[in-house]
């Protein structure tokens, strides 16, 4: 029967590509010759050496990546939502702030905060001897103040735009409940920004790792610093660098795999 | 305590002529803004190509295109700067040395553009991608159908069909690549922010010099979101406003 009905064209997926198609097994092979020729003819005797360091360091990396993630998004927050609804003023503020720090590169910001602040700390007798003194001394406080303005004015705009987006109907349905303002926030407005923004939030994390090498020029170790010490000791050019990029390649590959895992918890309707 | 205020904000230290800083900022400006517009449109070239061979190249060289693209964008720029600063200046030389030549002293300048456009080309090559892929096929087989050859194909229809889908990934990434020419600081070419930290550290105004150049990159920023406004407009003149 059914041969004579006018069959609509069907849609056919694409063919899900696997790893078996005969050209892959070929760029496989070449790539596997490649690395085997990296491993094999270039010198890694330094890693066990500096194993304990590399580690110390990756571990600083992420401390500081998710640190100054979560610090930046709890700014981010505000800065978003003041430019939703915040009175004029506040919202110019914010907005100013998010394109002040968003058109200026990172590394000016590092050194202007590090250099320009710290030699200006260093100046007034009451903040050298008070008791932030030993921390303001060091690196870090610098770095991580930097990392977590930024990524709170590039994750403001985001915010902003996710709390725009939070469709009418869902927060009049919540005022209709008899939800007060700071409820409504907290059970609908809130959540329903962050699961609009997660996409893009999985984005500006993976862009805040890249950023944290930056701070290896302020002193601070992390894993770039600790490449460039080996680098140093070791004047091979090419290795350190090949492992760093490894590391960072193997440290994004997780992070979006731990999004992405995260995303699919939430239950979204269709797709 | 006042005088040292006083210096740290002395103006005079920003004049043009010898004992300010301001005209040797201003040259490290020059050559930031010469890096960045020259990355960006080697960026361009590459993208272009990227996305057309991601389209409709073959199995090879889509998987190799993938693997530059995803690379690129996972590792920080500021290694792969240094990775391809040594690696492309290393290369040049070993090539010359196949061929007799001497090593020779690669140009600053040109080693920047080459590193800031490879990392850029694997931003566009997904931006491009993107916007080649929401002009309707109707138009491109349509002027295909007009027996147009490829290259006309790209030059009469794609390529501006899809500008407006384009144009503000390209925005961002032209912001991008102004504030990527900062992280060659670290391999010691002298663009704006590396000539602002000789000065600051000469003078001892960190605050002054860091501030001045933060309003020089503010301005880029500023004056291009302008033009980009202007350029959108332009692009997307005739069609509906996007809801």
């Amino acid at each position: 029967m059914s041969e004579h009905v006018p069959a609509l064209p069907v849609y056919t997926p694409p063919k899900a590509r696997s790893l078996l198609e005969p050209h892959r097994l070929f760029l496989i092979a070449v790539f596997a010759v490649i690395i085997f020729c990296i491993v094999w003819f270039m010198r890694w005797d330094w890693i066990p050496q500096y194993q304990g360091r590399l580690l110390y360091g990756i571990g600083q990396t992420l401390i500081l990546l998710f640190s100054t993630a979560i610090a930046g998004f709890l700014f981010a927050v505000p800065l978003g939502l003041v430019q939703v609804t915040g009175p004029r003023p506040l919202a110019w503020l914010a907005k100013g702030f998010c394109t002040l720090i968003r058109g200026t590169p990172l590394l000016l910001q590092l050194w202007l905060i590090y250099y320009g602040l710290g030699s200006i700390f260093a100046q007034y007798p009451e903040i050298r001897q008070s008791f932030l003194w030993p921390y303001l001394r060091q690196a870090w406080p610098y770095g991580f103040v930097t990392l977590m303005i930024s990524f709170a004015a590039y994750e403001g705009e985001v915010m902003r735009g996710a709390f725009a987006g939070v469709p009418k109907g869902e927060i009049e349905a919540a005022k209709a409940f008899g939800m007060r303002r700071f409820t409504l926030f907290r059970r609908i407005w809130l959540p329903r920004a962050i699961h609009r923004a997660l996409p893009t939030l999985t984005g500006e994390t993976v862009l805040q790792l890249k950023s944290t090498p930056l701070v290896a020029t302020i002193t601070v170790i992390d894993v770039y610093a600790v490449i460039s010490k080996v680098r140093q000791d070791t004047y091979l050019t090419y290795e350190p660098l090949l492992l760093l990029a490894l590391i960072y390649l193997c440290l994004t590959g997780m992070m979006i795999v731990a999004f992405r895992f995260v995303e699919n918890r939430i239950p979204t309707r269709g797709a | 305590m006042a005088a040292s205020s006083a210096t740290m904000f002395d103006l005079s230290l920003l004049s043009l002529s010898a004992p300010g800083w301001g005209g040797v900022m201003l040259g490290g400006f020059v050559r930031s803004l010469e890096l960045a517009i020259g990355g960006y449109c080697l960026g361009i070239v590459l993208g272009i190509g990227g996305a057309f061979g991601k389209l409709y190249g073959g199995p090879i060289l889509r998987d190799l295109l993938e693997v530059y693209t995803t690379l690129i964008r996972a590792v920080p720029e500021l290694v792969l700067i240094l990775l391809l600063y040594y690696a492309g200046t290393d290369a040049v030389n070993q090539l010359l040395g196949l061929f007799n030549y001497g090593p020779v002293d690669i140009n600053g300048l040109v080693a920047g553009i080459f590193v800031i456009g490879v990392v850029q080309g694997a931003y566009s090559t997904e931006v491009l991608r993107g916007a080649i892929k929401a002009v309707p096929p109707g138009q491109i087989e349509a002027a295909r159908a007009y027996g147009m050859s490829p290259f006309q194909v790209l030059r009469r229809v794609t390529l501006p069909a899809m500008l407006p889908y384009a144009i503000p990934g390209l925005s961002n990434l032209w912001l991008i690549a102004t504030k990527d020419t900062a992280l060659l600081a670290v391999v010691g070419f002298s663009e704006l922010t590396l000539v602002t930290r000789q000065a600051a550290g000469s003078t001892k105004a960190y605050m002054m010099f860091f501030l001045a150049a933060g309003v020089l990159y503010l301005l880029l920023t500023l004056v291009s979101n302008v033009v980009i406004g202007i350029i959108e407009r332009r692009a997307r003149r005739g069609m509906a406003d996007p809801v």
